[in-house]
């Protein structure tokens, strides 16, 4: 069923009764001519854009627990591209132009709105930073806009703007940045692939992938053996245990990232903003949760749920930033497991492999590059070539040292971001 | 999270600096050869269990101490002082 307004008004009309499951359930055939292990954001967009873009149909998105129920309904949401290093700028504004044209193409509300979204600054130096990262967006094609302290006040009349140690000087503005709908992002991506013919199963987790002369030929899995001469390891948090299945090791640690949201209010965070000095970030859902988040907890992590030193560090960061906040009751936080990358920047790149291909280490910043990650890295496994916006994304930048992309200017060591 | 220092006792998790994997104690010659240092400098087990971190009580006694933990439920296992790990 395609998706309308006259739909809608149809079904109103007729009680809802012809809504349908929006993907089928179908069960592993025996061969696929590719795998993607990982039904995640990445993992469905990979599979969407293969088949949409490369007309590979017969493929099969194998995940181990549900379609939602992983990073991609634990995200703060988030969509930006206002990078500043080559290789991450022009990976990051592809992605937001397809993130402009997502709900169209997919005939499905991802509920994507550029709201605007503001980097705050503190001091003197920092401005100089966003300056040159303004500077950066607009060379790429992208928008930024350096607002000083009263062009902040304009649009941000809410936030403490003469807190004795962290004054706000002024923001980097970044009006087609803002945030989309999570959950109908992996719905959208789901229900367009599984019309291109893609078969998405569910509750299949990958305990294997066979090798025979370099070559990988299947996976193993909870639900059998599945043949196929093409493989993607979209796995996100688990980059390193599947990887291992392949024999590989990776340049990957896992660590949580704690995220909270409000009870619902009246609107009035029109923006995404961040705190320049508190690694703290907020915005308003359209269901009225204050959305915000801060930094990882820093010690490698699967358990999916936080500890206190970081909540306690965000929450001073929001009261600090708008003391407002303070009202506002929080009604549950959450934590994600981000495959931290030394440098800090993803990986989408071949293996020694052959046939078995790689997306990994988004670190904390795998939502907004959901298209971008799933248009380059099915690229790269349909056509061999790897994708130009992101062909800096290689395995093997850290064992030359060539093309480390150190977005943070912190060093490219594991403990560093 | 509570860590018990072999020196000071039981201490809160803000007091200690968390480095990574307990591979850094074993660096390799500078004539290792470029694999052996990309191995020290970024490969990891990166294990969903059981792990061996190298952590600095960095607020309180300064010493480095090797934690065996798990990654999944944050329990820890043993701490012991790094320096006698090395040795």
């Amino acid at each position: 069923m395609r998706y309308s307004g006259f739909e809608v008004i149809k079904e109103g009309i007729f009680g809802q009764k012809g809504w349908r499951p929006v993907w089928r359930n179908p069960d592993p055939k025996p061969a696929y001519d590719a795998i993607i292990i990982g039904g995640g954001g990445h993992g469905l967009s990979t599979a969407y854009y293969l088949a949409k873009e490369h007309g590979l149909t017969n493929i099969a998105v194998l995940e181990k627990g549900y379609i939602g129920g992983g990073n991609v309904g634990r995200n703060t949401t988030i969509v930006r591209a206002n990078y500043f290093l080559p290789g991450n700028s022009e990976f990051y504004s592809h992605s937001l132009r397809l993130w402009e044209g997502l709900a169209q193409d997919l005939n499905y509300n991802v509920m994507h709105s550029q709201r605007g979204l503001i980097n705050l600054f503190h001091s003197d130096g920092q401005r100089d930073a966003f300056a040159r990262r303004g500077n950066a967006m607009i060379n790429q094609g992208d928008d930024a806009i350096l607002l000083d302290c009263d062009g902040v006040r304009r649009i941000l009349p809410y936030l403490n703007f003469d807190n004795a140690r962290f004054p706000i000087y002024g923001g980097l503005y970044h009006p087609r940045g803002g945030t989309a709908r999570h959950d109908a992002v992996a719905w959208g991506y789901a229900r367009a692939a599984d019309q291109r013919g893609v078969d998405i199963i569910q509750n299949c987790e990958v305990t294997g992938i066979d090798i025979e002369g370099g070559q990988v030929i299947g996976v193993q899995t909870t639900r059998g053996a599945i043949r196929a001469g093409k493989v993607g390891i979209v796995v996100a948090g688990r980059s390193s245990q599947v990887a291992a299945m392949a024999g590989m090791r990776l340049p990957i640690e896992s660590h949580v990232l704690q995220a909270f949201v409000t009870e619902g209010l009246k609107p009035c965070i029109d923006h995404v903003v961040s705190f320049g000095m508190g690694h703290f970030y907020i915005s308003q859902s359209d269901k009225g949760g204050l959305v915000f988040g801060g930094d990882i907890d820093f010690y490698s992590s699967y358990a999916a749920r936080g500890n206190l030193p970081m909540q306690e560090h965000v929450m001073e960061a929001a009261m600090t930033l708008m003391p407002m906040i303070g009202q506002a009751k929080v009604l549950r936080s959450w934590g994600g497991i981000m495959d931290m990358t030394p440098d800090g920047s993803p990986i989408i790149d071949k293996t020694d492999t052959d046939g078995l291909f790689i997306d990994c280490g988004w670190c904390y910043g795998g939502f907004k590059a959901v298209p971008g990650s799933g248009f380059s890295f099915a690229h790269l496994m349909a056509t061999g070539h790897h994708h130009p916006p992101a062909a800096k994304f290689r395995l093997n930048r850290f064992r030359d040292g060539a093309g480390l992309m150190d977005e943070e200017g912190t060093g490219s060591q594991h403990n560093l971001h | 999270m509570r860590i018990i220092c072999p020196n000071c006792g039981a201490r809160d998790r803000r007091e200690f600096y968390y480095q990574g994997d307990a591979l850094t104690l074993r660096r390799p010659a500078p004539d290792a050869g470029p694999e052996a240092w990309d191995d020290y400098l970024h490969i990891r087990d990166n294990p969903a269990g059981l792990t061996r971190d190298l952590w600095c009580h960095e607020a309180g006694c300064g010493a480095w101490l090797v934690i065996e933990r798990n990654t999944q439920t944050h329990a820890i296992d043993s701490v012991t002082l790094a320096e006698k790990v090395k040795r």
